[in-house]
């Protein structure tokens, strides 16, 4: 028998979310255990801050710029390598339950695998050779809407409780900008919603109904992934007095006085204070009719009380999962891999959801790999950057598998040490969007403590302008420091090393099929 | 508004793609519908998660080679018009293309990426016939 391997991923989650990273909001005593026994990252970066892109890299290991999902919309291909299917074919039972999106949601024509598994109810598509490598999948998104199971499930089973979710889309299909709760905070209501149906809750008996159909002697690999703390922030109303908002304080990166978060936004790439504005909304993530700077603090604190209500049930979600994985005997073989694909700005710079921006709010990950206690892996924290793309190359390690060609990075280390010898020394981070003219492409490195970001040609920005940060003497990047001449060395060659790193792009890049 | 717009260049004659693409009641045998009908200036398509969209059929030129419609009558759909165009390149090779204009704009993505699987099935079609 080998190594089980239990993933789990969240959606849209701050390093800062949880206990064992400093978080002291959310109590998530079941993260900061496995953090506690394992090794916990303190730089990771996903190589790209929306969903499809970074759950993409996940799978393949590889860059934006190699598995060419440049956005969201845009399908991962369906015979993209993918992790899972190297475990398969060595013998493991595979699984992902809970949110995938490697393909679009919004789906009218049925053209994609997980759309068309949910609206046909089925777990598989080919048994002999299962889409992307997962002999079972049962899949959700952040509501009751659309094809998936989560959705059918409520539709099939509470039909009631369809509607008490926060309704995602306006008329228009934009991302809907209605306020609610007490403050009026957009992508916020409070859900009736029993606990027990709500999708955080599925996703983990889900997954315990799919382990216990596992026998004792199987090896395995469980993709968890629960699409909270993603917005809407809509958790069960029955469970808003783990974190009663008024009691909450506001974060650090919000900047209360006006003029001074003006100033600094001022300071950044051009379309920072265009978002801010309301004058150029660049991509689909976030609301187009919502105005960044009419952001109350009362509304900073309504959301984060929210998010981190989310947080908890996450925790315990993975408390229950964890148990039924000791009741099967199997504790002692398995690893646990935590993270999440982007982070979330949650008031920080006086912003909400996520975009073009890359600073701690979207690019500082949770990260914890708990190695299986038979493997007497010292526990650690590691401060050298790593990124999401290390993942599939430490899943085949742990399985005992060669690094696959087709991955772009060492696995994950297990101390700086062990950093330094696999060449952990930078991490990388792409984004592109074009939605109807609105064009933004950045690129990204992080080394040294220093994250470097250089504009390309874009419909505010020109190549040659970017946004240099000292993360060590500026935690929260309010001082750009790109035309600063003291540290334009640094600078260049931070950029030679971004441009020699970075793989080339894959050309011409694939169409977006759907906005989302 | 959103404005899409997908094209591929067809190994075939123009005048005999066109026999095809401009019979509207043929669409579901190359765009990824379930179902086409089509009565008088009028086509109903079903799509596979079961919506049905009333179209206008608006120009049929068989001159220019080239069919627009409008999807109506739907409470989402606020502005739409469909165009295909079937363009010449030679005696034995044609560009089709097709542009959607739309609002709500972000419905123009996914029938964009529909446009796109139904271009590749016209290839796949017609290459080298």
């Amino acid at each position: 028998m080998g190594r089980k391997i239990l993933f789990i991923t969240t959606d849209q989650q701050r390093y800062d979310a949880l206990g064992c990273n400093g978080g002291a909001i959310a109590r998530t005593p079941n993260i900061d255990a496995l953090s506690k026994a394992g090794i916990t990252f303190d730089r990771a970066h996903p190589q790209n801050v929306v969903c499809m892109p970074s759950r993409s890299t996940m799978i393949t290991g590889q860059h934006v710029s190699t598995h060419g999902v440049w956005m969201n919309g845009v399908p991962l291909p369906e015979d993209a390598p993918s992790i899972a299917s190297d475990l398969r074919a060595v013998g493991y039972s595979t699984a992902l339950i809970g949110k995938a999106h490697f393909e679009p949601l919004l789906d009218p024509f049925l053209r994609f695998t997980e759309n068309r598994l949910g609206n046909e109810r089925q777990t598989t598509n080919n048994p002999a050779d299962p889409h992307r490598g997962f002999d079972h999948m049962e899949l959700s998104t952040h509501g009751a809407v659309g094809q998936l199971h989560y959705s059918q499930w409520v539709r099939d089973n509470h039909p009631e409780a369809v509607a008490s979710f926060y309704r995602v889309l306006d008329n228009e299909l934009q991302v809907n900008a209605q306020g609610g709760g007490d403050t009026n905070a957009p992508q916020l209501k409070i859900n009736p919603i029993p606990t027990e149906w709500y999708h955080t809750h599925w996703v983990a008996q889900r997954t315990i109904s799919w382990l216990n159909s596992l026998p004792a002697d199987k090896d395995w690999f469980c993709w968890m992934s629960f699409p909270d703390p993603h917005h809407p922030w809509d958790p069960p109303e029955s469970e808003l007095h783990r974190v009663p908002w008024r009691e909450v304080d506001l974060p650090a990166g919000y900047i209360e006085d006006k003029s001074k978060r003006e100033k600094i936004l001022d300071n950044k790439l051009r379309h920072w204070r265009g978002w801010y504005d309301g004058t150029f909304v660049s991509n689909y993530e976030a609301p187009a009719h919502w105005v960044p700077a009419a952001l109350t603090a009362d509304q900073v604190r309504e959301v984060n009380a929210f998010t981190h209500v989310e947080n908890e049930l996450i925790d315990d979600a993975i408390g229950d999962v964890l148990g039924a994985i000791n009741s099967r005997g199997w504790a002692n073989d398995l690893d646990v891999v935590y993270t999440t694909d982007h982070g979330e700005f949650q008031g920080d710079f006086g912003l909400l959801f996520k975009g073009p921006y890359h600073v701690d709010s979207l690019m500082r990950l949770p990260l914890i790999w708990r190695p299986a206690p038979s493997a007497k892996t010292a526990p650690a924290r590691v401060s050298a950057p790593v990124g999401l793309v290390s993942l599939a190359a430490t899943f085949a390690h742990i399985a005992g598998l060669e690094k696959p060609a087709y991955t772009e990075a060492p696995r994950l280390p297990i101390s700086d040490d062990d950093a330094q010898k696999l060449g952990h020394e930078r991490v990388l981070t792409e984004w592109d969007s074009v939605l109807f003219g609105k064009i933004v492409h950045l690129r990204t490195i992080c080394r040294d403590n220093w994250v470097c970001t250089a504009a390309l040609d874009g419909t505010m920005n020109k190549f040659g302008e970017g946004e240099l940060y000292d993360l060590a003497n500026d935690p929260l990047q309010h001082v750009n420091r790109w035309s600063d001449d003291s540290v334009r060395a640094l600078r260049d060659d931070l950029l030679s090393d971004l441009w020699a790193s970075l793989p080339a792009q894959v050309l011409p890049l694939r169409t977006m099929d759907a906005p989302v | 508004m959103g404005t899409v717009r997908r094209h591929a260049f067809v190994e075939c004659n123009a005048d005999k793609v066109w026999a095809f693409v401009g019979a509207p009641e043929r669409l579901h045998e190359w765009f990824p519908i379930t179902e086409c009908r089509v009565e008088g200036s009028k086509r109903w398509i079903t799509l596979a998660a079961g919506i049905v969209f009333e179209e206008d059929i608006i120009t049929l030129d068989q001159d220019l080679r080239r069919f627009q419609y409008k999807i109506v009558n739907n409470p989402l759909i606020k502005f739409h018009i469909g165009t295909v165009d079937v363009i010449p390149d030679s005696d034995n090779r044609c560009l089709v293309m097709y542009s959607t204009d739309m609002d709500p704009e972000v419905l123009a993505l996914p029938i964009g990426g529909a446009a796109g699987v139904g271009l590749a099935k016209l290839k796949e079609m017609f290459d080298g016939k």
